[in-house]
């Protein structure tokens, strides 16, 4: 075990190293790095100052190496706009995209793994038709269209829930939370529905697919010579053998839903870090591109890591080192 | 005696959109308490598909078409789903091929046999695994309490059965279905686990249908045994008198192709041919196309029951040898 | 072929739900086509707007002297015209990309399954790398640094999906590679080239057009996304996401329509290539036959 979490994290830090490699040669080496680094409408002198403090007189690969210490120090630059450390603006910020994806992964995992159970344990029954239906709009359907349709419905024709911005906030542990209080969750609501479609949609897909396979299974049949019943075979058997994959996907998922929060969190104004790379973009704000870029990185990295751990406890023929023959 | 169970006129067939398969087509027998029977056929004759009806799982889209299971005096062609699974696990319990295949992977043996218990009336979890651990210790598992929390893959094939027998043996059922149980382990571990069932099965008083297409293997456990054949019972009759002077020439051909039966160096006798597709029987006697002995009336007739005492549905059955 | 071609369309045909959606697929085609003949105005000439006629409901006439079916937007142009031209724009764009990285994408993962070793290694890691980081966010990017623009956002596009062919292509490679054929033609010294066109290429077709069709639905939805954010193509041609993300200004006001029937339009086109896809999918995959 703590073999393979050694070799996992090396692996981590292989990626996360091709992928700061990446942004550096995105943003950094194409076009003038140095448009990138301070405002344009800067004074001559803080241009110069800059260029040396930068080192961009240097060679690439040691500013490559350059970029590669102020990363490690937390050192992102400021942000042009709101003259803020980009650090420390994009830390400001992810609480509210954190809770905004958790709640949507959370509750596209809580409502689509039983509909996706119930759609293959029965999959000629006309609800699952419907559970199914239900999916492949949630895939297809794009997620700014989906959230605009929330709005009219919810917000405009029935008044049921706000629109936009996120509510009243509560600080615990230091950090601003806003589903704590009904207030707050109920700016939540909106916009964690629309951005959980898509993770419903593929919750449905996968646990039906698993729960299909393993009912023909002869674990289940042998459960079933067993005498158990039909619940407790799906809540004990069928539950724990689709659950490795799924956990799989519910972990990459909320790496994604992180990157999908972008479109969500414009439509409902929802003030997170998705809004922030976006108004960043509009601002050609670079610093806090770059910022934005490799924090992103970093959270898919380290969830794919702590999947696969996760994966590792829940697979006892993982658990032990070699596989089972 | 009264038997334990009564079959009589059993069809299970599969609507597949090709057609109608019928798997098992006018299946009858009786069992008595305590008895060992076992049941041979080659892979698609429709035994497993037998031994599923009788424990009411067979998958759709195959039902019971007709006929009746009458065990312990009480029908269960028709029984509300319910009820029949009260019966499964707790008076009938059922074995499976593979081991390895039926324990799920993912929850520890302890868990899984508690699940078995709690099925039929509940009970504390400790005391669930308390009868598990000694269950375990009846089928011949070292340091069973310890080994409740292992997961399958940490026993080996053989240990993996004894843990899917001792699963079955919980309630302590009269009537115990093994469908191939030994077919995917190791030879030595074949033979131990064959003994330790029969003993098991003999101590208890249970009655045991043994599943299997090694006519070898049932001749070293069961009392009786039943032939079959595209779905039929093709034979059936004590199992000493069966190996010695089978009546029905695929018997004949079945004992033939058995290495044991054959004198060394010599070549092992296969049926010609394959077993014929369940969607198109021809109107005689199924196994007619390939058999030696089969004249135009096997072509066209089904064949008939002929012999009192035992039984083989034959229109040339092989002649009796005397005693 | 023909016969061949004839069975594929009596299983089609079975499913009437794909059958609908291939019709709406053929409709809504035929439409952008011939866009210009069938819209009684061009949206992109601005001499044609007149913002009197700006954001009117559905019904109304207006100083062009015909009927606004679907009302107008607010630079009053008549949306019915905007949205067979919007669906034009997205169509060229979910096409052009989704075959750009189709070519791209089967060449790679031809490549890497042809070639194996090191650069089979080299192409799949970076290929498997791309697939679990979402591709919206490449896209975002790239728009972001090479400007706004049809081959910008087509680069984009292909950048974002290019990998979903490539793994399809090397999965569908990998297998034929494993057949008898492959290997028996590779001992008769056929040059290499001939392996992949008369062999290899031909398999791993069907599974590259299922990815195909729903790559062109996931482009023009990604495409009326960026374009919704505001980084898709110049308002001079507006696409369908920009004229939702300009009707949407409007929909608290009650204006619904700007946005609501450009959305309409959207999802009828994503959902049908979608359902065309999945039927295909099925057709093409032997696991699901019976």
């Amino acid at each position: 075990m703590l073999g393979y979490i050694i070799q996992r994290l090396l692996q981590a830090a292989i990626v996360m190293l091709a992928m700061s490699a990446l942004v550096f040669v995105g943003v950094y080496a194409i076009g003038n790095p140095i448009d990138v680094l301070i405002s344009p409408d800067a004074t001559q002198d803080i241009r110069e100052q800059a260029i040396r403090h930068y080192g961009l007189d240097l060679p690439l690969w040691q500013q490559y190496l350059a970029f590669l210490g102020r990363l490690l120090r937390g050192d992102l630059g400021t942000s042009f706009v709101l003259n803020i450390p980009v650090t420390e603006l994009v830390f400001s910020r992810l609480p509210a995209t954190i809770e905004l994806a958790f709640a949507a992964v959370l509750a596209g995992a809580f409502i689509g793994i039983p509909l996706g159970i119930y759609a293959g344990y029965r999959p000629r029954s006309p609800l699952s038709r419907g559970i199914m239906a239900l999916s492949v709009l949630g895939f297809s359907v794009p997620t700014f269209w989906i959230g605009l349709i929330l709005i009219l419905t919810f917000a405009v024709n029935l008044g049921w829930l706000p629109a936009g911005n996120r509510g009243p906030t509560v600080e615990v542990l230091g950090i601003e939370w806003s589903f704590l209080t009904w207030e707050g969750l109920q700016f939540l609501i909106l916009p964690a529905l629309n951005l959980s479609l898509f993770k419903l949609a593929m919750m449905i897909r996968l646990s039906r697919a698993g729960t299909r396979e393993v009912m023909l299974s002869d674990t289940v049949k042998f459960a079933r010579a067993a005498g158990l019943s039909e619940i407790t075979i799906l809540r004990r058997h069928v539950l724990r053998l689709i659950s490795i994959p799924l956990v799989t996907v519910f972990g990459l998922e909320l790496g994604s839903t992180l990157a999908f929060a972008v479109v969500t969190e414009t439509i409902f104004s929802w003030p997170g870090v998705g809004k922030l790379i976006i108004d960043s973009i509009t601002s050609l704000d670079r610093p806090v591109m770059v910022g934005y870029l490799v924090l992103v990185a970093f959270l898919f990295v380290t969830i794919n890591l702590i999947v696969d751990l996760t994966y590792a406890l829940l697979d006892p023929r993982l658990r032990r080192g070699g596989r089972a023959a | 005696m009264s038997a334990l169970l009564e079959v009589a006129d059993l069809r299970t067939h599969f609507f597949t959109r090709a057609g109608v398969v019928k798997a098992v087509e006018g299946v009858s027998f009786a069992l008595g308490r305590g008895e060992i029977l076992g049941l041979v056929g080659e892979s698609g004759s429709g035994k497993s598909v037998t031994g599923f009806s009788l424990i009411g799982l067979v998958d759709p889209p195959g039902r019971i078409a007709s006929g009746s299971i009458r065990f312990d005096g009480q029908e269960l062609v028709g029984l509300a789903p319910e009820r029949m699974r009260a019966l499964r696990g707790k008076r009938i319990a059922m074995v499976f091929q593979d081991p390895a295949a039926t324990l799920n992977p993912v929850l520890t043996i302890g868990t899984q046999m508690a699940l078995a218990v709690q099925a039929h009336g509940g009970g504390s979890e400790r005391a669930a695994r308390d009868l598990a651990a000694r269950t375990l210790t009846r089928v011949g598992i070292p340091d069973a309490a310890a080994r409740l929390n292992a997961y399958p893959h940490e026993f080996s094939g053989g240990m993996r059965q004894r843990v899917a027998i001792a699963t079955a043996l919980l309630h302590g059922p009269e009537l115990i279905i093994a469908d191939e149980p030994t077919t995917a382990l190791d030879v030595s571990i074949q033979a131990q686990i064959l003994a330790e069932m029969k003993q098991l099965a003999k101590q208890s008083g249970t009655a045991l249908i043994w599943i299997s297409h090694d006519l070898a293997t049932v001749s070293s456990l069961a009392d009786r045994v039943l032939v079959m054949y595209a779905g039929r019972i093709v034979e059936s009759g004590p199992v000493a008198a069966v190996l010695r002077a089978p009546l029905h020439p695929y018997t004949r051909g079945l004992l033939d192709s058995l290495p044991a039966m054959a004198r060394p160096g010599e070549k092992l006798n296969q049926i010609p041919g394959s077993t014929p597709s369940l969607l198109s029987l021809p109107p005689g006697c199924p196994f007619a196309p390939r058999c030696s002995r089969a004249t135009d009336i096997c072509r066209t007739d089904p064949p008939v029951v002929t012999e009192p005492g035992r039984m083989a549905l034959c229109h040339h059955p092989l002649a009796m040898v005397a005693a | 072929m023909t016969a061949a071609f004839g069975a594929f369309w009596d299983e089609y045909r079975e499913n009437w739900v794909a059958v609908i959606a291939l019709a709406v697929v053929v409709v809504i085609v035929a439409a952008a086509l011939l866009a210009p003949w069938i819209t009684p105005q061009d949206p992109y000439d601005l001499a044609n707007l007149d913002l009197m006629d700006a954001r009117r409901p559905p019904g109304f006439v207006g100083s062009g002297g015909y009927e606004h079916w679907l009302g107008t937007d607010a630079q009053g142009r008549d949306l019915f015209s905007a949205i067979v031209y919007g669906l034009r724009i997205s169509l060229q764009m979910g096409i052009a990309a989704g075959a750009v990285a189709m070519s791209i994408g089967a060449l790679l993962g031809i490549l890497a399954a042809h070639s194996g070793g090191k650069v089979e290694t080299a192409i799949m890691r970076v290929v498997d790398l791309q697939l679990s980081f979402p591709a919206i966010l490449l896209a975002l990017v790239l728009v972001a640094v090479l400007g706004q623009g049809k081959v910008p956002l087509i680069i984009a596009l292909v950048a974002a999906q290019y990998a979903y062919f490539a793994r399809t292509a090397y999965g569908a490679a990998t297998a034929e590679r494993q057949k008898d054929y492959v290997e028996a033609a590779r001992a008769t010294p056929l040059p290499g080239r001939r392996v992949v066109f008369r062999h290899i290429l031909p398999n791993c077709l069907p599974p590259l057009i299922v990815v195909g069709t729903v790559q062109v639905a996931n482009a023009i939805a990604l495409e009326a996304t960026l374009s919704f954010l505001g980084l898709g193509l110049p308002p001079t041609e507006p696409s369908l996401g920009m004229l939702i993300a300009n009707g949407f200004q409007y929909m608290m006001s009650g204006r619904t329509w700007i946005s609501v029937y450009p959305g309409i339009a959207l999802i009828v086109l994503i959902v049908a290539i979608n359902v065309v896809g999945d039927q295909l999918r099925d057709q093409f995959n032997p696991r699901l036959r019976r």
